[in-house]
This record gives structure tokens, C-alpha cells and sequence, in this order.
């Protein structure tokens, strides 16, 4: 049985420590201090959290502005409004101007599950990707979730982490290696071709992988967390490698990770390439696992997706 | 029927959906559902549905329908409810609330539920719709009116008072907006969370009638609502004094069953006092 712990709440933990530690974190919710985990600073350090109400733009601004006054400031709320409502907001007047404000957003991908099509966010990585001046990650898990909230607390400027809402499964231990900017080799099984994955989807990524070794097919498994600065090198390196690549998110096809690797690829190696992504539809409210079966976020698909840009590759 | 007659009838009903709705939800088993907010809003729907709203249940999409616009989505449960029990669709097919490929889940869907106009959910957007829809009506004269149920908590969305502002500026009289103030949201009381009083004061001030109530009289919501339609010149927004959580003892004014789910012992309880109360009221 494989064990889960909850993203949201691994990120409060972070926060609490880092508060402790230093007097320049802040953090800003907008009512989703209790959701998002910030009761746990706020349990220690009331006078340093700032609650908006539901009011997601006024959320990005009043972080840009404790931000201009040498605050390093997290701002928290759900990714589809993060992304999408308040982007303009982010865009203008935090990325901009290179503010230090750290944007973490929960409920990213499926995992709003049955909330629905209003809060299902299918997109937010491809817009965030798309804003310069931003440090965008998709973390897989709890591990790796903490050690990006501590590793864009050092960085001066913006950054925006995609997490979760329920708990998730465990897939690394402390023992993960995370630099920002960098990606992880995370399987090394033959050069038939690399699976390039990012966030919560390394979970049904990795059972592919023993999937594919089990029918002796030696594939690479490349994890991208940070979606921007995207390790290029990396993805070169897998194309000259292998000579497939299929890249693996929970995310729209048009955008994500399918389009920041194709982008990279197509200029300095182009190789065959396929992609296991939601199609460019709404989707629909449903439980979080239901619908990565519904709409093909599964490690069958990863294997027979691989299998597919193998033969094309052959051919 | 008398009108004091009907008013009671309509008070009952609303009683009486309360429990349907919990026993729908049970029924559905469903991981969880937005009871506070959904208990609180039942008499507002209630009045609106089965008294103002000009609909025809048989042709959800009639261009000459009143728009009823549920901006605060995730009283869904309570919404879904009032539509079966008003017609729309057999009661039956709630089984399947929440349930994947399901029309009926936490927010409305306008391309999946008979009689919902807009996707909401999203807070702060069914009034800017309404709106929309308001001045689309005065520009071409028709006669259908706008309502709009919002939350409280959902009022410190700037894009509310854009609406406000616009709504005023266009004089829209067939624009009747409704706040299910039951004083709490997600994170607990409104007073803390970001302070809304004076909230009549601020929207009167904004050049709209604003009647206050009580959210769960039903005589007080339908004077109010055919007060509203007296207006002429200016929208009006009914602030409705409510209970979140309204019916079940632990969760009245408990902001931490905003989302929920009963177990086996606590549901029991909840279906006793919820058909309590429809004793007391003679149901």
C-alpha cells in the first residue's frame, strides 16, 4: 500500500520552519489560510500573516507590495485563480518589477477533482511558463515540495509552485536531490527511449517504467521539475541518447511540459517525440483518480504511448 | 391559496428541502458537500423559485425566463434540490450527485443542469454576469428580471463592486441581487477574515435600494422581492440575515462545516432535528 502524505500541508511545515528562521517571510492568503496550511506559521507568528478574503487580484498586489518593502512573501491560493484571475496582477506587478514574491498554488492539475470545470486548473503551467522573469515548479510530491519551497526562498525574485489538495503518494525520500533548474535521471534502464515527467504524474511515470523493463523494453526516466529555467541540457541529451522522447503531465496538451520540451528539442535535436497529456478539452468534476483514468493519465498509457514513439523511431 | 397561506406553505418547503437535500447527499455518498452555505440559502431559493422567478420548468431555456444566477455555486446541493423539486428533472436523478459523468456536482454546470444559467462558482462573478444580462434585457425592452444569490464572504471580491458600480451607473431595475449573510466563510467569521460592515451602507452609497431581512422569514424575502420590482431606476440588493449551517444544531454559525460530511451517528441526528423543525412548523 503505497503511503500519501498531503502537499498542502508539507508546505506549511516549510513555511514554519523558514519563519523561523527569518524574520523577511510573510505570508498572504486569501481565504485560505486554513487550507492552504498557513495556520501552522500563523499558530507562531500571527503579526506575519496577512489574510485578503476572497479576493485573489488583491491577494497578488498586496504581496507586491510587502515584497517592495523587503519582505520575501509567500501568497497562496488555489492555481486556477492564481493563474488565471489574478494573472495580470502577477504579470505587471510582481514579475515585472522582479519582486520577491513566492506564489503557491494548490489544487493544481486534477486534483480539485470534484469541484468542477471552475476550479479544475488544466493550464496554469503553460501560462505561468509563458511570463518572464518567473521560477515555475511542479513538484511530485511532499519531498520534493518542501525542498522547492526552501530552495525558491533563497532565490531573490518570483516563483510560483504547483501542489496539491489531498494527500499524495510518497515518492521520494530525503535522500532526493533537488536544484532548481535542474532535472533527475531518476531511472536509467536501456536507450530505447527517455520519459520525460513532471509532478504528480511521476508516480504513474515510475510503475511504467517497471512496466517497460518487465517487457524488456530499457527505457530512461527523465523528472523536469522546474518547468522554468527548464534544463535544456538534459533534454538534448536524452534526445541524442535515446532517440524518443514522450513527456508525461497532468496538464493540457498545449502548453506544459509537451510543448516547453518540443520547444527545446525542434531547434537542437529533433527526435520523435509523443506526448501523454489531457486533450485540450474542459474535462469535468470527478475524483481526482478517476479522472487521470478517464482521461488517459494512466501507466498503461505511458507504456503503450512509449511503445508507440519506439516503433516511430524504428521506422 | 391565501397569500399568508402561501407564505406558509413556502416556509414549509423550505423545511422540508433542507432534509431532502441531506438525504440526498447521504444517498449519493457523496465524499463530501458544502452543507453550511447550502442550509443557509434554502429559504432565499425557496422564495425565489417557488414566488418570483417567472420560469417554466418544461422549457428551461425560454428566452423570456427570469435569470436566477446561484453566484455563490457551492450551494449546489441546495440549488440541484430546489430544481428537482420545482420540476427541471426527475428527483431521482440526484442519486448520481457528485458521481463521475454526472450532471449534478459541488458547482453548477450550465451545459449539464436544466435551469442553471451560468457555470458559477468562481466567486464573484454571477453579479458582473447579471449584470451583463440586465442591461441586455433594458437595451432590446424585455421583460425578464435578473436575480443574483450571492455569499457574503464572496463580497470582498473586488469584481462585486465593479458590478455595483455598473449596475448603479446603467440604472438597472430589473437587477435583484441577494447576500446569504450568514457572517462566515472558509476561514471563519467575515469580521475577521476581511471586514464587510457596513454592507448595506456601502451599497446604498454605491446608488442601490437596499432592503435588509431576515434570510430565513420567507414573508420577509418575498416583501422584499416584490419591493424590488417597484424600483425604477435602480437595482436592489437584499441583504438577508442567515444562519450558516441553518436546521442542524452543531453546525449552525460552525465555519468549519463550509465543506463536510456526516458519519453514520451524526446523519441520524441531523435527520431528527431537521424533521423536528418540520413538525414545529406543522409540515
Amino acid at each position: 500500500m503505497t503511503k500519501k502524505e498531503n502537499t498542502r500541508k508539507a508546505f506549511g511545515q516549510a513555511l514554519l520552519e523558514l519563519a523561523r528562521q527569518r524574520d523577511d517571510i510573510v505570508a498572504v492568503s486569501a481565504d485560505t489560510y486554513k487550507s492552504m496550511r498557513i495556520d501552522l506559521m500563523r499558530a507562531e507568528f500571527p503579526e506575519r500573516c496577512f489574510e485578503v478574503g476572497i479576493a485573489e487580484q488583491n491577494l497578488m498586489m498586496v504581496a507586491a507590495g510587502l515584497a517592495s518593502t523587503g519582505k520575501t512573501v509567500f501568497a497562496t491560493s488555489y492555481s486556477i485563480f492564481t493563474s488565471t484571475r489574478s494573472l495580470e496582477q502577477l504579470r505587471t506587478f510582481i514579475a515585472y518589477p522582479k519582486l520577491n514574491v513566492k506564489v503557491i498554488a494548490g489544487l493544481g492539475g486534477f486534483t480539485a477533482g470534484i469541484e468542477g470545470v471552475t476550479h479544475l486548473s488544466m493550464v496554469d503551467l503553460g501560462l505561468i511558463r509563458c511570463i518572464p522573469n518567473v521560477v515555475l515548479v511542479n513538484p511530485a510530491d511532499v519531498t520534493a515540495t518542501a525542498k522547492a519551497v526552501k530552495a525558491v526562498a533563497e532565490i531573490d525574485g518570483p516563483a510560483y509552485i504547483r501542489i496539491g489538495r489531498d494527500d499524495s503518494p510518497i515518492i521520494f525520500d530525503e535522500s532526493y536531490e533537488f536544484s532548481l533548474g535542474k532535472a533527475n535521471l531518476l531511472e536509467d534502464n536501456g536507450v530505447e527511449a527517455t520519459i520525460i515527467v513532471s509532478g504528480f504524474m511521476v508516480h504513474q511515470a515510475l510503475e511504467a517504467v517497471r512496466m517497460l523493463k518487465e517487457q524488456g523494453i530499457g527505457v530512461r526516466l527523465l523528472e523536469i521539475h522546474t518547468l522554468k529555467p527548464l534544463d535544456e541540457k538534459a533534454i538534448i541529451d536524452a534526445a541524442q541518447k535515446t532517440g524518443a522522447i514522450l513527456t508525461v503531465e497532468e496538464h493540457n496538451c498545449i502548453g506544459g511540459l509537451a510543448g516547453a520540451v518540443a520547444e527545446v528539442l525542434v531547434g537542437n535535436c529533433p527526435v520523435p517525440m509523443g506526448k501523454v497529456a489531457v486533450d485540450d478539452i474542459f474535462t469535468e468534476s470527478g475524483r481526482p483518480d478517476e479522472l487521470r483514468i478517464k482521461y488517459g493519465l494512466t501507466s498503461e498509457n505511458i507504456v503503450e504511448k512509449t511503445k508507440q514513439i519506439i516503433e516511430k523511431k524504428t521506422n | 391559496m391565501g397569500k399568508e397561506n402561501k407564505i406558509m406553505e413556502l416556509q414549509r418547503t423550505a423545511a422540508r428541502l433542507r432534509l431532502e437535500m441531506v438525504k440526498m447527499l447521504k444517498e449519493s455518498d457523496t465524499p463530501g458537500a458544502h452543507y453550511g452555505g447550502s442550509l443557509s440559502v434554502m429559504e432565499i431559493l425557496t422564495a425565489l423559485y417557488f414566488h418570483t422567478l417567472k420560469i417554466d420548468p418544461a422549457n428551461p431555456t425560454w428566452s423570456e425566463r427570469d435569470r436566477c444566477i446561484l453566484s455563490k455555486g457551492h450551494a449546489c446541493a441546495a440549488l440541484c434540490t430546489i430544481l428537482a423539486e420545482r420540476g427541471y428533472f426527475p428527483r431521482e436523478l440526484l442519486k448520481t450527485f457528485n458521481h463521475l459523468d454526472s450532471p449534478f456536482g459541488v458547482h453548477p454546470d450550465m451545459h449539464k443542469i436544466p435551469g442553471c444559467d451560468v457555470s458559477a462558482g468562481s466567486l464573484g462573478h454571477g453579479l458582473p454576469i447579471g449584470v451583463g444580462m440586465a442591461m441586455g434585457a433594458k437595451l432590446q425592452k424585455r421583460d425578464f428580471r435578473i436575480y443574483v444569490v450571492l455569499s457574503d464572504g464572496e463580497m470582498a471580491e473586488g469584481s462585486c463592486w465593479e458590478a455595483i458600480m455598473a449596475g448603479s451607473h446603467y440604472g438597472l431595475s430589473n437587477l435583484c441581487g441577494l447576500i446569504d449573510r450568514n457572517g462566515l466563510s472558509l476561514d471563519g467569521p467575515t469580521s475577521q477574515t476581511m471586514t464587510l460592515e457596513p454592507l448595506s451602507q456601502k451599497i446604498r452609497s454605491f446608488g442601490w435600494n437596499v432592503i435588509e431581512c431576515n434570510g430565513h422569514d420567507i414573508r420577509q424575502l418575498v416583501d422584499g422581492l416584490e419591493q424590488a420590482t417597484c424600483e425604477d431606476g435602480r437595482p436592489t440588493m437584499i441583504v438577508a440575515d442567515t444562519i450558516k449551517g441553518k436546521g442542524i444544531s452543531f453546525l449552525e454559525n460552525d465555519h468549519t462545516w463550509h465543506y463536510g460530511k456526516f458519519d453514520d451517528d451524526q446523519y441520524v441526528q441531523v435527520c431528527h432535528e431537521l424533521e423536528k423543525k418540520l413538525q414545529e412548523i406543522g409540515a
